[in-house]
């Protein structure tokens, strides 16, 4: 009686991702009403730097009471404007803060973007344009879970992976994109493009420049499209610098070429500006048929006008969205490196990362055996056992297990220490699990080292080692 | 250039290069004549007035001293802002619960609480649009069909087939039946589909209905839902003009219909509401799909994560929806002025003689200008609709555009203008009959005897006043205009 789209589950919700939330919202933290509920790392939200907004908003009264600088009310108009071409101030200052963000190395014009309801509705248009029903996009895994949703539910597409390995810090490599190409004709799929998330979603790494080359050089080849999602260019906190697609195809004076209409970004407030509430996302292409297609796509899904009056004034200010930036990634680059250094405490790593509200960490030593199911195991004993909702490397599509994307700025200082003791006493207690139980063999059997035990028992610092001997 | 446009459009889909997107249509044409010369009373007073609009811009002031009056209702205001940041990190898709029982609860009023919403049923999505979109992907699959009864909503052929792949499939509604959706009319257009193979899954109603302004009986909703149940296929209520139904107290809701009725499969009842004419906020973005059907609330709250009501907004909707002093206010007054400029609109036409479908709800009426068609034809229709863009300077829209059967009935919208615009335009529409009596091909006699159960207004061609002359506020009692035989 319903549509197929309602009994397949191509909207991904079964998936350990988004399982994991239900968890946490069955028994959430808090620091005074329930000190020992599950701590949300799985959600990525920037909530560093609300006081800067809200410090505009009181200094600023008039956008949000619907009046423009004259003190006149602006209600009617902004109630009625229900263009889908946009508000047009609100697009100029939305460019404007775009090309802040990339050092203004670039600049867009703001006819060629086009507003939607957050960068899920921008992701999904964009694929309506681009691919018909059964074509495919190559994506680096790991990537975003929320991709198979967007991408390939309504729209019919689908996703064929582009393998990155822990080997070369999950890079994209000239031989994965081909695989992954022949990969698609295998399966009789027609591949319309691919599409990368730059600063990367889960990783938190921005693109090198020789990996921006290899993309451009392999769909001018193969003749197809670029997504760009760029939703968190605006949290690059240390080097290298973020250097988007659009400055690479300016840097080849390959703009106002066939290639550049190939190449498209998505972009949103969601993640730079924390505001995903708000729903404010946007495409912007080179291509005036797809702004155009797009345009009108958008009546589905369009940015609510009082949000956009609101927006434009903000990022209108010139001295804020600097003071913004700046600020925004200094408390990120602190947090990232609490996090870091709290793990490395406990004797775990994370990939080396400059940008993202993540990090992504190898948890692959903490394995009880080196499979997907090994990564569960671990993952449901971090969830209910140590009361973290951390999201697993399989819900990204990542082809090795055990590493983990864990969230760091949509919590206060005060959680994430806790959170960090939290992961220390688990990795403490493991430890001394381990060696309890390498006692009880070199007991019952002779004294050769038993070759089973995990090997981060003996890559923990010799201090640990040490504390657990005398404990035991 | 040409051979890369031609690679350009290959790179992309079918979707993006067909004209599914329904803005090729002459429809537009009168759209794009008003954006190149828009009426403006000082600056532009020779210009183009809009009346292809269907938007309510009668009440804005309630709403404006409300806003004035509660300024916490702004999350960005000095004193709302402590609300600021968990309303803009609230993503969540079931929406704010606040919010959703703010609309419920305005939906409940709107039909004079003879019904009660249930905000855990309320889906939000990116205006109706959206809504229309989403209970299409949910209900359809691609090549499988909606049965619409004719006039319609034009966009409605965007937003149910373009990236669905969906059909819509016209149930032919009559000018001899005042409109009427027939049962007759309903199985004919069902037998139409099964003969050229093409599955049914629902009928979709508007109700008021666009463009007629008319609100369906209680017979024939009650013959609406024993057909789909008959058919056990889905039945979609379009209800966005509810509030604009002047006698409020006569409006049935699909809701009530189906509370009496309990032989009716209540998994196959869908409603789509928004905030765009009832309260004027199209800019907003204030869709609902509200399902009787668990499975479609489900799956439609997930899919509306491609388009959220912005929570900046919801916050404020839920404010002001939940002050039940300032709803009750809202709907009435809202109705009154309704009233008052449909009747203005109404009798100013009737002066020349000019007849329109007896209605009391949405913001336009349907304007029988058949006598002015040189032949009972589409092309005739085209013809004169040009002359009434380019000669009347007034962008009203043609039967055609609405997939009228029958040619030489046009939508005119009334409440998306001042007094003031409205005088300019029916002193243009009396000049013009006034200039151009030749154009009316059938004698008055002729007309009423083709036309005799049509209800229509009808005065004497020479009783003309001018508009200064005409008072709004005319004692002159009831909206509704009846024939004078």
């Amino acid at each position: 009686m319903l549509s197929a789209k309602v009994t397949c589950n191509s909207h991904g919700q079964d998936s350990s991702y988004f399982l994991g939330w239900e968890e946490y919202e069955k028994n959430p933290y808090d620091e005074v009403k329930n000190p020992n509920g599950i701590i949300q790392m799985g959600l990525a939200e920037n909530q560093l730097s609300f006081d800067l907004l809200e410090s505009w908003l009181e200094n600023n009264p008039q956008p949000s009471a619907f009046k423009n600088h004259n003190d006149q009310s602006i209600f009617k108009e902004l109630a009625l404007f229900q263009d889908y071409h946009g508000l047009p101030a609100f697009k100029n200052a939305l460019v404007n803060f775009m090309s802040e963000i990339r050092g203004n190395t670039v600049s867009f014009d703001p006819n060629n973007l086009v507003l939607t309801a957050g960068a899920t509705s921008a992701n999904e248009t964009l694929i309506f344009c681009l691919a018909n029903p059964g074509d495919a996009f190559l994506l680096p895994t790991p990537y975003y879970p929320g991709f198979d949703r967007d991408l390939k539910w309504r729209t019919g597409a689908e996703i064929v992976p582009i393998h990155c390995s822990s080997l070369n810090g999950f890079r994209i490599t000239k031989s994965a994109l081909e695989e992954a190409y022949k990969q698609a004709e295998k399966q009789n799929l027609k591949v319309k493009g691919v599409l990368v998330t730059n600063p990367s979603n889960p990783l938190g790494t921005s693109l090198s420049l020789h990996e921006l080359d290899l993309l451009v050089n392999f769909i001018s080849l193969k003749n197809i499209h670029l997504i760009s999602d760029e939703i968190y260019s605006g949290t690059v906190f240390s080097s290298p610098c973020f250097s988007s697609i659009m400055e690479v195809l300016k840097n080849r004076n390959l703009m106002n070429t066939e290639i550049s209409k190939r190449v498209h970004i998505v972009y949103s407030l969601s993640k730079d500006l924390g505001l995903p509430g708000f729903r404010i996302g946007a495409i912007y292409s080179n291509d005036e048929l797809v702004v155009s297609a797009a345009t009108k796509m958008s009546s589905f899904g369009l940015v609510s006008s009082q949000t956009q009056y609101l927006l434009s004034e903000i990022l209108s200010d010139k001295k804020f969205t600097k003071t913004y930036l700046s600020e925004n990634r200094k408390r990120l680059k602190e947090r990232h490196e609490m996090m870091v250094k709290g793990l490395q405490k406990c004797g775990i790593r994370c990939l080396q990362s400059n940008s993202g509200l993540f990090c992504w960490v190898d948890m692959r030593d903490l394995l009880s055996s080196n499979t997907f199911e090994g990564e569960i195991e671990l993952w449901k004993k971090i969830v209910y056992e140590v009361g973290l909702n951390i999201s697993p490397g399989s819900s990204c599509h990542c082809s090795e297990p055990g590493w983990f994307r864990v969230c760091f700025a949509n919590m206060t200082e005060e959680t994430l220490v806790v959170a960090m003791q939290r992961v220390k006493s688990f990795v403490d207690s493991m430890v001394k699990k381990s060696i309890q139980s390498r006692h009880q063999q070199l007991l019952s059997r002779n004294s050769r080292r038993s070759k089973s035990l995990p090997k981060w028992v003996f890559e923990l610092s010799f201090h640990q080692r040490e504390v657990a001997a005398d404990e035991r | 250039m040409e051979a890369s446009n031609n690679n350009n459009r290959s790179l992309l889909s079918k979707i993006a290069t067909n004209d599914g997107h329904g803005e090729k249509s002459p429809y537009f044409d009168g759209w794009k004549a008003y954006d190149a010369n828009p009426f403006h009373p000082q600056r532009n007073p020779d210009g183009v007035i809009q009346m292809g609009l269907a938007e309510n811009q009668l009440s804005f002031d309630l709403i404006q001293e409300w806003i004035e009056a509660n300024p916490n209702a702004s999350i960005c205001t000095r004193e709302g802002v402590s609300g600021f940041k968990e309303t803009a990190i609230f993503q969540d898709y079931h929406g704010l619960p606040e919010f959703r029982t703010a609309v419920a609860n305005f939906m409940n009023q709107v039909r004079g609480n003879r019904v009660k919403f249930d905000p855990d049923r309320i889906v939000m999505s990116g205006g109706a649009t959206g809504a229309h979109e989403t209970l299409a992907f949910c209900l359809a699959d691609p090549g499988e069909a909606f049965l619409v009864p004719t006039p319609y909503y034009p966009a409605f052929d965007r937003d149910l087939r373009w990236r669905t792949g969906v059909n819509l499939l016209p149930v032919v509604c009559e000018s001899s039946d005042n409109f009427k959706i027939t049962k007759e009319a309903l199985e004919t257009a069902y037998e139409k589909a099964n003969l050229a193979n093409v599955k049914v899954k629902g009928v979709l109603i508007t109700n008021p209905s666009n463009p007629l302004g008319t609100f369906l009986d209680r017979e024939t909703l009650k013959d609406v839902v024993n057909f789909i149940n008959d058919k056990s296929i889905h039945l979609v209520c379009d209800e966005i003009y509810a509030g604009t139904v002047t006698t409020g107290d006569e409006f049935v809701s699909i809701a009530e219909v189906i509370k009496d009725d309990p032989a009716c499969n209540l998994d196959l009842i869908h409603l789509v509401y928004s905030l765009s004419k009832d309260m004027g906020f199209p800019g907003f973005r204030v869709g609902i799909v509200y399902s009787y059907n668990d499975h479609v609330v489900s799956i439609a709250r997930k899919m509306s994560s491609f388009g959220l009501v912005s929570t900046q907004t919801q916050h404020m909707l839920a404010s002001m929806l939940s002050d039940d002093k300032f709803v009750e206010n809202f709907i009435s007054k809202s109705r009154i002025r309704l009233a008052c400029r449909h009747d203005m609109f109404t009798r100013g036409l009737a002066q020349v003689g000019i007849g329109s479908l007896e209605s009391n709800a949405g913001l336009f009426i349907w304007m029988d200008l058949r006598r002015f068609l040189k032949e009972p034809t589409f092309e005739s229709e085209m013809t004169f609709w040009r002359i009434i863009i380019n000669e009347i300077k007034l962008n009203v829209s043609p039967g055609q555009s609405f997939h009228c059967s029958e040619p030489g009935w046009f939508r005119v919208c009334f409440a998306n203008m001042d007094d003031e615009t409205t005088m300019v335009a029916l002193w243009r529409i009396k000049s013009f009959v006034r200039k151009n009596r030749n154009l009316e091909i059938k004698t008055k006699k002729q007309f009423w005897q083709n036309n005799q159960h049509l209800r229509l207004s009808s005065r004497r061609l020479d009783d003309i006043l001018t508009p200064h002359r005409m008072s709004p506020h005319s004692p002159l009692a009831s909206p509704l205009v009846r024939a004078q035989n």
